[in-house]
């Protein structure tokens, strides 16, 4: 009907009137594709997808992007009972004297203390909390975490383990942001590696003892691995060519294959005590007293 | 001609450094109201990690942070953003950059994200700008 109208608009002979129909067609054809492009851009949106450009950009820090052993240990827990007391370790060295070694150390006990709390034992609590500022002491970052030390005491006698975790990732950040007004921030990533290798031996152990595939999933963390891998390579050349750090570094490279799996596949009870055997082989080296001395 | 030099640099150090010491009050404020929202999901079990993530939040912009996650836990994700800034949201994208859904929270400028992740990996958390200018945020996030 309303191209009936315009032919006969345009064969009357009114060239002006035609040219501005001709102008206003181009303008709505004009609207009409910006609309579409306008529709399907929030279309796009809606069904959120963002670019891999995008996600490149994203920003990845120390404090967030790193989970606490505490959620790690969370996500166990869930679909049984986990009996962590069995997942103690004997009393390590206090002499370290190597301050890469020192700090991997500092961020297993810090997992150790997590395990503690998982285990609801309050002089465990207390003896890991008393070793946690000790190893702090070598470092020469424990002034403030005195004070991190007696909470934690208190916090166990009272048996308050929610708060404890809180209070046990405090104590971690409060290590770190020592070391990095200290100049020591290149083992700020060493506090934090040391804690996710100690508590993914723990949980692969735990798996291997009662294998459950709901479990087992929580092992795959394949950026994570790559992310801790990147910092290390950040670090001062010679922190990364200290045999310890160098050792851990080679290590992290095979055990990113072991944590790669696709995305909604659990991995098997054999692949579980790979990843146990790789962590425990660099957790023996952090632990060990000849290496980095 | 060099002590004008000089006067400028000085000038425009002070403004610096000033407009530094507000962004930095602006994020201790924006952190703080994200852990008020955060502490309403302390009583149903949540714990809140100590760690928190700040910037800024501008129009037709993502602001973007990479996270890694356990299947079987349940994350809240908290953020408040600060004036001019009126309104934003929170959302969760998987390693694929695909958006997941979220149990979400909306207050103007305090949003907050609810997911629990059935596969274990690394996820992108997204704070975006709804209404006003461009301003402070921060982001905290808590689990159970």
């Amino acid at each position: 009907m309303q191209e009936e109208f315009l032919a006969h608009e345009i064969l009357v002979g009114n060239l002006t009137d035609a040219r501005i129909i001709c102008t206003m067609i181009r303008f709505v054809r004009l609207g009409a594709i910006g609309l579409a492009v306008a529709l399907l851009a929030t279309g796009g949106a809606e069904t959120g997808r963002l670019a891999p450009d995008q996600l490149a950009k994203a920003a990845k820090s120390d404090s967030i992007s790193i989970p606490t052993p505490g959620e790690l240990f969370a996500a166990l827990e869930k679909p049984g009972k986990t009996n962590w007391s069995d997942q103690y370790r004997g009393p390590m060295p206090m002499t370290y004297r190597n301050r890469a070694q020192i700090a991997l150390n500092l961020g297993g006990l810090i997992a150790d203390g997590f395990i503690a709390v998982e285990a609801k034992d309050s002089q465990q609590v207390k003896n890991i909390g008393s070793d946690i500022i000790k190893l702090a002491k070598a470092l020469g970052v424990s002034e403030n975490l005195l004070k991190r030390g007696n909470s934690i005491n208190e916090f166990a006698e009272n048996d308050e383990w929610d708060t404890l975790q809180e209070e046990l990732e405090a104590t971690q950040n409060e290590v770190k942001s020592s070391m990095q007004t200290h100049s020591d921030q290149d083992l700020v990533i060493l506090v934090s590696l040391g804690g996710w290798i100690r508590g993914t031996q723990v949980v692969s152990g735990a798996i291997m003892q009662n294998y459950d595939e709901r479990s087992a999933k929580v092992l795959r963390q394949p950026a994570l691995v790559d992310f801790m891998k990147s910092k290390i390579n950040e670090v001062s050349p010679q922190l990364r060519d200290e045999a310890l750090v160098k050792d851990v570094r080679e290590e992290l490279i095979g055990i990113q294959k072991l944590v790669s799996f696709p995305a909604g596949k659990a991995p098997s009870a054999d692949e579980v005590r790979k990843v146990n055997e790789a962590v425990g082989k660099v957790m023996a080296k952090i632990e060990s007293k000849t290496i980095g001395e | 001609m060099k002590r004008r030099f000089s006067i400028f640099l000085c000038v425009f150090v002070l403004i610096s450094s000033i407009s530094l010491r507000a962004q930095t009050d602006s994020e201790v404020q924006a952190r703080k109201a994200a852990l008020d929202v955060a502490g309403a999901f302390s009583n149903e079990g949540f714990k809140i990690r100590d760690g928190h993530w700040c910037g800024k939040v501008k129009p037709h912009d993502h602001a973007l942070v990479a996270v890694n996650l356990y299947a079987g836990n349940q994350y809240w994700f908290s953020a408040s953003a600060m004036d001019p800034a009126k309104k934003i949201a929170v959302s969760v994208y998987d390693e694929t950059g695909k958006r997941v859904t979220t149990e979400d929270y909306d207050a103007g400028e305090k949003a907050a994200a609810g997911f629990a992740p059935t596969n274990s990996g690394q996820y992108y958390v997204s704070v975006d700008l709804v209404e006003g200018e461009e301003g402070s945020f921060c982001l905290v996030y808590s689990y159970k």
